[in-house]
């Protein structure tokens, strides 16, 4: 599955309420290391079917920003069944993302 | 036996992929391995203004894609995976991935460098939540806040004109009087209105909220309220993988002349993990293409 781009408006819906846990990527498109894992994520969505791959553009949805505290690009989140059950600061590698899971 | 490539390259930097570039151009068989993507540092530079034939300037993740698509339309070759282990023999070289092991007959060192911490207490603490490496990445976050940059060089001086575009004050806390940042910088600083300095100041300790200074001379601490606290005081190299094989002088950099040459035959070592007085793009790439021209030379005499 690609990729979904997620709004406020879609948020509860697709990533509170998904029945896969969600990698969830807080990213901006003028961060470089944001970019750096773009593709990285768009390979996990591909590969993985057990699991939902999710972004939230800090700059389109910044109450989703503050919501969740991110001060820092690339944040990501591994949310299940609505809550936070782990997350990591800066671009890692592929390896170290799929560990989160 | 697996492939043996005529030289493998250990980061997709700008030195690593302008070695891979001239490598794959003299027909070498070449493969960078490149533990993320390719730019290295760069990528945390949103605006590259000083490398040359970029009138308007360039964005460091544009600049890494381009040197990675360019040494690839010449047949070099890129595995995204972490580099383990590294053995350095004279005859063969060998790099361990989670992948699997990669030999070469020659191997360039390209790892880079990251940035250095104060080393304080609070900084491991607030990682991500108040203290900040990358004031292009985070920056944006403190739009209307007060901001404190540590450090005084070129990395220093660009974050504090960045933040202060952005942040409703910047303080720069710096342990020496003056600026050590390239001249282009001191003007704009000092003009900026929301820009205040705290010279001779050494940071003590980061907390939420706050951060505490003291004074190199008197001894005085002060207490500096902020929102978030960016450190921009140098960078360390990424030598970990060659400790205790190939020689470093005192900061941890690989001690290679100009010709990158390290002490251990057809090892290169190329960019900013290199001992080397000006670490920059044009310089690193500058040690990609001389590396190769040793490497070449290096080949030959393995056929005499």
């Amino acid at each position: 599955m690609a990729v979904l781009h997620i709004t406020k408006d879609t948020f509860e819906a697709e990533v509170l309420n998904s029945d896969k846990p969600v990698l969830l990527d807080f990213w901006a498109s003028w961060c470089g290391p944001c970019r750096m894992i773009g593709p990285i994520l768009d390979e996990i969505a591909d590969e993985r079917e057990d699991i939902k791959v999710c972004k939230v553009n800090v700059d389109e949805e910044p109450e989703l920003a503050s919501q969740y505290q991110v001060v820092s690009i690339p944040t990501l989140l591994v949310i299940e069944n609505g809550k936070i059950v782990n997350q990591s600061l800066g671009a890692k590698p592929k390896a170290q993302i799929l560990a989160m899971l | 036996m697996s492939k043996v490539y005529d030289m493998i390259i250990v980061g997709g930097g700008p030195g690593g992929y302008t070695a891979a570039l001239y490598a794959a151009r003299a027909g070498m068989s070449v493969v960078v391995l490149e533990k993320l993507a390719a730019g290295g540092q760069m990528v945390e530079t949103p605006q590259i203004d000083n490398y040359p034939g970029y009138i308007d300037g360039v964005d460091g993740y544009t600049l890494g894609q381009q040197m990675c698509k360019h040494a690839e339309k010449y047949g070099a070759q890129t595995r995204y995976t972490e580099v383990t282990k590294l053995s350095l023999q004279p005859e063969m070289k060998a790099a361990e991935t989670p992948e699997g092991v990669y030999y070469g007959k020659t191997l360039v060192v390209a790892t880079g460098a990251n940035p250095k911490h104060l080393g304080v207490p609070g900084e491991q603490e607030l990682l991500g939540r108040g203290v900040h490496y990358c004031a292009s990445c985070d920056g944006m976050f403190y739009r209307g806040k007060t901001v404190v940059v540590v450090g005084g060089g070129n990395t220093a001086a660009a974050d504090a004109l960045l933040l202060s575009r952005v942040a409703e004050k910047v303080i720069l806390v710096h342990r020496r009087d003056t600026l050590r940042a390239a001249r282009v910088y001191h003007k704009p600083l000092m003009q900026a209105q929301n820009v205040e300095f705290y010279w001779n100041s050494q940071v003590q300790e980061i907390r939420s909220g706050e951060i505490v200074v003291q004074n190199v001379h008197s001894g005085q601490k002060n207490t500096i309220p902020c929102d978030g606290v960016f450190v921009g005081i140098g960078r360390q190299p990424a030598s970990e993988l060659v400790k205790g094989m190939l020689e470093l002088d005192e900061g941890n950099y690989i001690v290679g002349d100009e010709t990158t040459a390290t002490n251990i035959p057809g090892v290169f070592a190329v960019g900013d993990v290199r001992a080397k007085a000006l670490r920059q793009i044009v310089t690193a790439v500058s040690d990609g293409a001389v590396a190769v021209h040793y490497a070449e030379e290096y080949l030959a005499t393995l056929t005499e």
